[in-house]
C-alpha cells in the first residue's frame, strides 16, 4: 500500500512538473509577446481563457480522439494540463510587465538600455513576483486537475481515488486524496515564499 | 566635453510647432511655461524619446536621424520628477547603471560613484547598499542626479526634477545642482521661474507649442511680454 501511494505520488508530481515546466517555457515568451502587441495579445489571451473555461473532464474527452497528442494515458493528461497551466502564466507575465512603472521604463530607455537589456534587467525582474504568482496558481490548479487525469488512464494519485470510489473503500480514497491535498498545500506555501522573496527593496 | 544642441524648424504635431533654438556647448538653458506648452516634448527630442514630425534636431552638428541613439543616450544624463530609480536595485547599482552599459570595470565604477555621491552629500558607505524605497524623496532625487552624472555626460536633460519636493529640500538640491553644472550642456524644464533663474543662465519661454521669449536669465524678467510679467508675478522672486 505505502509503495503504491509513493509511486502514485511520484507519478503525480512528474505529470505536474512536466506540464507546468512546458507551460512556463511557452507561457513566459507568449506573455511577453502579448505585452508588446497588446491588441493581438488580448485575442491570444481570450483564446487561452476559453480553453480554461472548459471543464477538465470535458477537455480530457476532447483530447482523446486527437491524433498524436490524444489517446488514453499520461500523454493526454500532460497535454491537457499544459493548456490549463498556460493561462495564469501568460496572463501574469502580461500583467507583470505592463505593471512596471512607466517612469522607470522611461529612465531605462533614456539611459541607453537596448530593448533586450531593458527586458532582461528591468522589466522581467520587476514582473517576476507576479509571474511566480502565475506559476503558483498553475501548479496548484495543475495538482488538482491531475487527480482527474486518472479517469483517462493518466496515472497519479487520482488512480487510487477512483479505484477507492468504485470499491467503496474509504481508506483507498484517502490514500489518494490526502497526498494530493498535501502536495497542493506544500506547492502553495513554497511558491508563495519564493514570490515574497522576489519582492526587493 | 559638452555638446551643442540645435533645433531646426522642429515640429511634433500636434504639440510643437516650428521650434528654432541654438544651444551652445556648455550652456545651461531653462525651459519655462505652463503645463502642456511643449517644454517636455522639446526636451525629449534631444535623446530621441520624442521624434520630430518635421525639421531636425542636431547634437554637435549631427542630425539625430543619422545618430546611434543608444550611444547618444549613454552620454546624455536624464533626470526626471519622481527620479525613476530602479526599485529592485540598490543605490550603488542604480548609480552604476550607465557605467555598466558602457562596460567600465568595477575598479573604474567605484571611485567614480564615490566621487559623484560625495558631491551630492550621499556617502557611498552609508547609502550604497540601500534600496530606493528606504530613502526620502530628496535623497532619491540626489541618487537620480548621481546616476545621471556619473559617466560625465555631455548633455544633461532635466524634466521638473525637483517638482515633487518640499521647498527646503528643493532649495538644497538646486544648490547641489549648481555645483555640478560645469562641463555639461544643461536643458532644464521647470514651471518655477525662480528655479529657472537659479539653475540656468538662459531662459526660453514656451506657450502653445512655440517659443515666445528667449533671453539671458538676468534680463528675462525685464521683458514687457504680458506672459512674462504674469510669470514674474506668480513666482514671488527675491527683489
Amino acid at each position: 500500500m505505502i509503495d503504491e501511494v509513493l509511486r502514485a505520488t511520484g507519478e503525480h508530481i512528474l505529470i505536474v512538473v512536466i506540464a507546468v515546466g512546458v507551460a512556463i517555457i511557452a507561457g513566459i515568451p507568449l506573455g511577453i509577446w502579448c505585452a508588446r502587441n497588446l491588441r493581438a495579445g488580448r485575442v491570444a489571451l481570450r483564446i487561452i481563457d476559453a480553453i480554461q473555461t472548459i471543464p477538465s473532464l470535458a477537455l480530457f474527452g476532447f483530447l482523446i480522439p486527437v491524433p498524436l497528442i490524444g489517446g488514453i494515458g499520461m500523454r493526454t493528461a500532460i497535454v491537457a494540463l499544459i493548456l490549463y497551466s498556460l493561462l495564469p502564466i501568460v496572463r501574469n507575465t502580461l500583467t507583470g510587465i505592463r505593471g512596471v512603472d512607466p517612469i522607470v521604463i522611461d529612465a531605462g530607455v533614456a539611459m541607453g538600455f537596448t530593448p533586450r537589456q531593458l527586458l532582461r534587467e528591468v522589466e522581467l525582474p520587476l514582473a517576476m513576483p507576479t509571474i511566480v504568482a502565475g506559476i503558483r496558481i498553475a501548479t496548484v490548479v495543475g495538482i488538482g486537475v491531475a487527480t482527474i487525469a486518472a479517469a483517462i488512464g493518466g496515472g497519479g494519485l487520482g488512480t487510487l481515488i477512483f479505484r477507492g470510489v468504485s470499491m467503496v473503500d474509504s481508506r483507498l480514497i484517502l490514500a489518494g486524496a490526502l497526498p494530493a491535498a498535501a502536495l497542493a498545500l506544500v506547492a502553495d506555501v513554497v511558491l508563495s515564499f519564493v514570490e515574497r522573496r522576489l519582492v526587493k527593496g | 566635453m559638452p555638446s551643442s544642441v540645435d533645433f531646426r524648424s522642429v515640429s511634433v504635431e500636434p504639440i510643437l510647432h516650428d521650434i528654432n533654438l541654438q544651444i551652445r556647448a556648455g550652456e545651461a538653458v531653462a525651459f519655462v511655461g505652463r503645463s502642456g506648452a511643449g517644454k517636455t516634448t522639446t526636451l525629449r527630442l534631444v535623446n530621441g524619446l520624442a521624434r520630430p514630425t518635421a525639421g531636425e534636431v542636431l547634437v554637435d552638428d549631427v542630425g539625430l536621424s543619422k545618430t546611434d541613439l543608444i550611444a547618444l543616450r549613454r552620454r546624455t544624463g536624464y533626470i526626471i520628477q519622481g527620479s525613476g530609480l530602479f526599485p529592485h536595485r540598490t543605490v550603488y547599482q542604480n548609480v552604476a547603471t550607465v557605467p555598466r552599459l558602457l562596460e567600465w570595470t568595477d575598479a573604474q565604477i567605484r571611485p567614480a560613484a564615490e566621487e559623484i555621491m560625495g558631491k551630492l552629500d550621499l556617502p557611498l558607505a552609508r547609502f550604497g547598499d540601500r534600496y530606493p524605497r528606504s530613502l526620502s524623496g530628496g535623497e532619491q532625487q540626489r541618487v537620480g542626479i548621481a546616476r545621471a552624472m556619473i559617466a560625465k555626460p555631455s548633455i544633461l536633460l532635466c524634466d521638473e526634477p525637483f517638482g515633487a519636493l518640499d521647498p527646503i529640500v528643493r532649495r538644497d538640491l538646486q544648490d547641489a545642482f549648481r555645483v555640478l553644472r560645469s562641463g555639461v550642456t544643461i536643458l532644464f524644464v521647470t514651471h518655477d521661474l525662480a528655479e529657472a533663474m537659479r539653475v540656468a543662465e538662459r531662459i526660453v519661454l514656451f506657450e502653445g507649442g512655440r517659443t515666445v521669449a528667449d533671453s539671458s536669465a538676468a534680463t528675462f524678467t525685464k521683458q514687457p511680454l504680458p506672459l512674462v510679467q504674469r510669470l514674474v508675478a506668480a513666482a514671488s522672486l527675491p527683489a
